[in-house]
């Protein structure tokens, strides 16, 4: 085997092995971000405030193996949250179901809008009614403060 | 008028400081487990003295004990340790070691130089076993009762007064069912 065919032999595996990388890294790219969406969503158990996606904590490391095993055993994403969900509970997910001990959390902020809401509405009436109440004597002052304005005025024209 | 005034954010308040105050006891990295009241998940692992055999949650059927996950790099477990090598002595439950994410050798050194209150530890070398008990966090105990199920979960160190209050009584009353 002469060196120059054993470059051209090494050159042609390279570029085989590269297609064959580029072809199977296709379907890659859209399982990976399956993935990264999937563990974006999760809570990591250990350092609560990090997603299961961005921690680094050996149980998350554990968890991310965890989810990949299931998805490449074909489970679909409400499976694999199902899976966590039995043995962490909801706390793992960062969005917690509808449920009756949620309603507080899903619906307490409509609750105090809505109570915001009563609360101005009554502000705004009592204040028109106030309003309506000193605007029927307004008239009265207000002709009387533009008559002695106009004898202020008339006393220092003619003065 | 003024007394609504006046009592409408008394009560908001009051009620902040109901949640807060409740809020200060409450350890927010103690996430219940879903697995209470549920059949403990199955394993069959290795026996940590004695590698060649396995042990499987259903050797345990028809009585109550105690899953005490543990590894030799987590400091919080010396601090419950003592306790567990007493409750052994006493002879009140038997408790099962689950070694979790640990190197054999390593966890039976530290059973050398801590003692040994378990009736045996199985071997968890990878956490799988682990994820599917819900651990999170090295030490956790779990009550399993006569059927299997898991009653009762202590995550963190087990203390003197958690072991007293709750545990215990819990046992005896599931040994008495």
């Amino acid at each position: 085997m002469t060196p120059r065919l054993l470059t051209r032999l090494t050159l042609a595996l390279a570029l085989a092995a590269g297609a064959a990388f580029a072809q199977q890294s296709a379907p890659d790219v859209a399982f990976e971000a399956r993935l990264k969406r999937l563990e974006a969503d999760l809570r990591c158990l250990v350092c609560q405030n990090q997603t299961l996606a961005d921690s680094n904590a050996p149980l998350a490391e554990d968890l991310r193996r965890e989810v990949r095993t299931l998805a490449l055993s074909g489970k679909s994403d409400a499976e694999i949250r199902t899976f966590l969900v039995a043995r962490y509970g909801d706390f793992v997910l960062y969005d917690p179901p509808v449920k009756e001990s949620t309603w507080l959390l899903w619906f307490g902020p409509f609750l105090l809008l809505g109570g915001g809401v009563v609360a101005w509405l009554a502000i705004v009436r009592r204040r028109r009614r106030q309003d309506a109440s000193t605007d029927a004597g307004t008239p009265a002052t207000s002709a009387d403060a533009t008559a002695r304005a106009r004898a202020l005025l008339d006393e220092k024209s003619s003065g | 008028m003024k007394a609504l005034r006046l009592g409408i954010p008394l009560a908001i308040f009051a009620v902040l400081v109901g949640f807060l105050f409740v809020g200060l006891y409450r350890d927010p990295r103690e996430v219940p487990s879903p697995l209470i009241g549920k059949p403990a998940p199955a394993f069959s692992l290795a026996d940590l003295r004695e590698p060649g055999r396995k042990v499987a949650t259903s050797d345990f059927k028809g009585q109550v004990w105690l899953l005490n996950v543990w590894a030799s790099w987590c400091v919080s477990c010396r601090v419950e340790h003592p306790l567990l090598v007493e409750l052994a002595k006493s002879k009140a439950v038997p408790i099962i070691g689950l070694n979790y994410k640990d190197k054999d050798a390593e966890g039976l050194a530290w059973l050398a130089q801590h003692g040994d209150p378990y009736t045996l530890s199985v071997v968890d070398a990878d956490g799988r076993v682990g994820i599917d008990w819900g651990v999170y966090g090295v030490p956790e105990t779990f009550v399993v009762d006569k059927a299997g199920v898991i009653r009762y979960k202590h995550i963190g160190p087990v203390t003197a007064e958690s072991l007293q209050q709750t545990i215990l009584p819990l046992v005896r009353k599931l040994q008495q069912s």
